[in-house]
């Protein structure tokens, strides 16, 4: 089947969406991540993988996090790194996205970094650029954020190495969430046995269950006995749309407390994509309790995004 | 001019027909079937041997966008399509740019058209003004002008007090209102079926809800105002099953269906292409499976081509971002005898639902094959198989999901009056 992420040889070309990686792909990413996680203690934090190469971060959507560490991820294998912020410029005086692209290109980039607010703009992108390119989407709409969700189960491969025996909980609004989709298909794929989604009705897509995942709607159900708990960020414009009647009542009933948690396995870790909103949809104690792994996945998405920016490179 | 059309299978589903006679046509009118008429020297003669002879076809959706949206098509580009697809009748929704909702507008157009002289042309006019849902349009102003029905494109009526009163005034005449069943609350401005599809990619979605809530709204009204309802562009299993039982209790309703949905679902959004796109959405396969049924069982009155064609820049951008409509005029015919030959049907039901069934909607009285009438014809080898691509097609929209697939059904010629205005 046409997958428009890889070469004709079925090697990474683009990075668009977990879904329609081969588990071998992934694999390779993280095993990747692995040797880079050991650069960032050294006392010289680089590697000349990217050298001479032109990493453009371009950024439809505000967001100050994950270009961050994809800026850091591009510097320490020596690229040289543009930041773009359209959505302050260009697209305010009219250019469509491929002006914008076509004169970046122009400016020789090798590699576009793309966050844009439409679901599929990455596949969008990665259709009208030139062949030496390659795309990485960090993050369309409510499509996808696979670089997200590597870095989640490179996370949960750390903790929990043995990936076909875990019993894992994704908790929030799936319907708005591009990670979860894109943590869904990675799990999935690196043959998690069970995936749980938790979340009332109005947070959920009509069809969840499709792909692949048991739907809770209580969490002292979905919650017991998982090995992993992935909590998804809550926006607070949920309230207005009439998703939700109130923050106080969504921690009530969806909030990690230690209680909650308790009723995970005892050694259960906790994974939060940032940036958390404390008292929404996680209480402090457990963000910064035993069993948080939240600031280790900031710290291993660096790796992560180096590997796959290394391994398009090594693709070219 | 006169023209005699021979060896040819006639097929005139109003008329009963489907044998091989030929055709005389004199002075723009059909003056001779099976029978040479007496003193009738052609001045040509057309050989259709091994082609099918059939009454021009009536499309109830033509989008020409004019006036207004010229850089999107302009109304010779696309009634030159409209030859090209064996066309010879066109209804066109009122979003246009000023919108239809004042005589001189529509009589302008009618104007152009007649002048181009390539298809008759039947506005439908809006029934509230500017289609915002607040006023009601001068409706027996804007029928004396030439409109034929009123609609509201694709702008849903919110207000059910106002869709209420219109209905009842247009009941006060007569007219017909041609409505598309969508809720906007429901609908909240998705891109896509609500279904795996879309959970998947993350497009926003349109449930099934909004559709069939918004119809049970408007049957329930054009039962209490009498008006005769023409329901436009089915996509859900649902609505299929509504208006059969509206039918069954005798509701003064038809409707029709996208060429298009009878033959794509969800799935062929694929990687989010934005030629997919298409407004009521793409459905699930039971949805398309029963679209199918309803037009063979004679549910759903008439197939339309929804026509609809978008500049190249509104459809380079991501699917959510993309203007929903594809081109169709030339696709109307070879997919609705694909529809036809895959679910077993007679060449004659192919034909009947884009001539005689539309044109009964229209209220024309003479789109059929009969002594006297005018010599609206379409010509076209069912066998012959063509690629759709974009320089194939006359229309300016060049956007449909069937780009670089073969569909049979070649017209060879259409005869508006007994002038041939395409010929191939």
């Amino acid at each position: 089947m046409y997958n428009p992420q890889l070469t004709d040889d079925g090697k990474l070309k683009h990075l668009l969406s977990i879904e329609g990686l081969p588990k071998g792909i992934i694999t390779q990413i993280l095993d990747t991540a692995e040797s880079f996680v050991g650069v960032a203690e050294r006392e010289v934090k680089k590697v000349p993988l990217l050298r001479g190469k032109t990493v453009c971060n371009i950024f439809f959507e505000n967001s100050t996090r994950t270009r961050t560490t994809f800026e850091i991820a591009a510097k320490r294998l020596s690229a040289d790194v543009i930041n773009l912020n359209v959505s302050t410029s260009s697209q305010s005086k009219g250019e469509t996205i491929l002006d914008t692209i076509d004169n970046l290109t122009a400016m020789h980039a090798d590699m576009f970094v793309i966050r844009h607010s439409q679901s599929g703009a990455a596949h969008f992108i990665s259709r009208h650029v030139k062949p030496h390119i390659h795309v990485i989407n960090a993050g369309d709409g409510r499509h996808a954020h696979p670089t997200q969700a590597l870095l989640d189960v490179f996370t949960i491969r750390r903790y929990k190495p043995e990936m076909h025996n875990l019993r894992v909980a994704l908790v929030g609004d799936v319907l708005h969430s591009r990670v979860a989709r894109s943590e869904i298909h990675a799990l999935t794929t690196l043959g998690v046995p069970e995936i749980r989604v938790i979340a009332p009705k109005t947070l959920l897509p009509e069809y969840v269950e499709r792909m692949g995942v048991r739907v809770y709607h209580d969490m002292a159900a979905g919650l017991k006995d998982v090995d992993v708990v992935m909590m998804l960020r809550l926006q607070n414009e949920r309230m207005t749309g009439a998703l939700l009647p109130s923050a106080q009542e969504y921690f009530k009933t969806f909030g990690l407390t230690q209680e909650k948690l308790a009723l995970a396995k005892p050694d259960a870790i906790v994974t939060h994509p940032g940036p958390m909103n404390r008292g929404i949809e996680i209480d402090s104690s457990v963000a910064d309790g035993r069993q948080s792994v939240i600031l280790p996945q900031v710290t291993y998405g660096i790796a992560v995004r180096m590997a796959v920016m290394s391994i398009l490179a090594g693709n070219s | 001019m006169k023209i005699h059309i021979k060896n040819g299978r006639l097929v005139d589903p109003a008329n009963g027909i489907d044998a091989q006679k030929d055709i005389f046509i004199a002075a723009g009118k059909i003056v001779g079937i099976g029978q040479l008429p007496a003193d009738f020297t052609p001045n040509q003669v057309i050989d259709a041997a091994g082609l099918v002879v059939c009454p021009g076809l009536v499309d109830l959706s033509a989008r020409l966008r004019e006036p207004g949206y010229e850089y999107k098509a302009t109304l010779e580009s696309e009634m030159l399509a409209a030859a090209a697809g064996g066309i010879t009748s066109l209804a066109c929704p009122p979003d246009t740019d000023p919108v239809l909702d004042e005589p001189g507008l529509v009589e302008m157009l009618k104007h152009r058209a007649r002048q181009l002289n390539l298809a008759h042309v039947y506005p439908l006019g809006a029934l509230t003004r500017q289609l915002q849902g607040v006023m009601l349009t001068e409706m027996c102003e804007l029928t004396e002008a030439g409109c034929v029905g009123f609609s509201q494109a694709g702008k849903p009526i919110n207000d059910t007090l106002v869709l209420w009163r219109s209905m009842r005034y247009a009941a006060t005449f007569g007219f017909t209102v041609w409505l598309h069943p969508q809720d906007s609350y429901l609908a909240d401005n998705g891109v896509a079926h609500d279904g795996e599809v879309a959970a998947r990619l993350g497009l926003r979605p349109i449930p099934a809800v909004a559709e069939t809530i918004a119809l049970a709204t408007l049957l329930r009204l054009a039962r209490e105002t009498g008006v005769r309802l023409h329901v436009c562009r089915l996509s859900t299993s649902e609505s299929v099953e509504m208006i059969a039982a509206a039918k069954a209790q005798g509701l003064a309703v038809t409707c029709d269906v996208a060429a298009n949905h009878l033959h794509l679902t969800e799935h062929d959004i694929g990687f989010f292409d934005a030629n997919s796109h298409l407004k009521p959405p793409l459905r699930s396969q039971r949805d398309k499976d029963a679209l199918r049924q309803g037009v063979a069982d004679g549910t759903i009155d008439a197939i339309c081509s929804d026509h609809t064609p978008v500049d190249e820049d509104a459809k380079l951008m991501p699917f959510g971002e993309s203007e929903a409509g594809a081109t169709c005029l030339e696709l109307l015919l070879p997919l609705t005898l694909k529809w036809a030959n895959e679910q077993g049907l007679p060449l004659s039901a192919a034909i009947a639902s884009i001539t005689s069934k539309p044109a009964a909607i229209l209220g024309l009285k003479t789109n059929h094959l009969g002594l006297q009438t005018p010599a609206d014809i379409c010509i076209f080898d069912p066998d012959q198989y063509w690629r759709i691509e974009a320089n194939a097609l006359k229309s300016q929209g060049k956007n449909t999901p069937f780009t670089g697939l073969e569909l049979a059904g070649k017209v060879r010629y259409t005869l508006l009056e007994g002038n041939i205005v395409y010929k191939s």
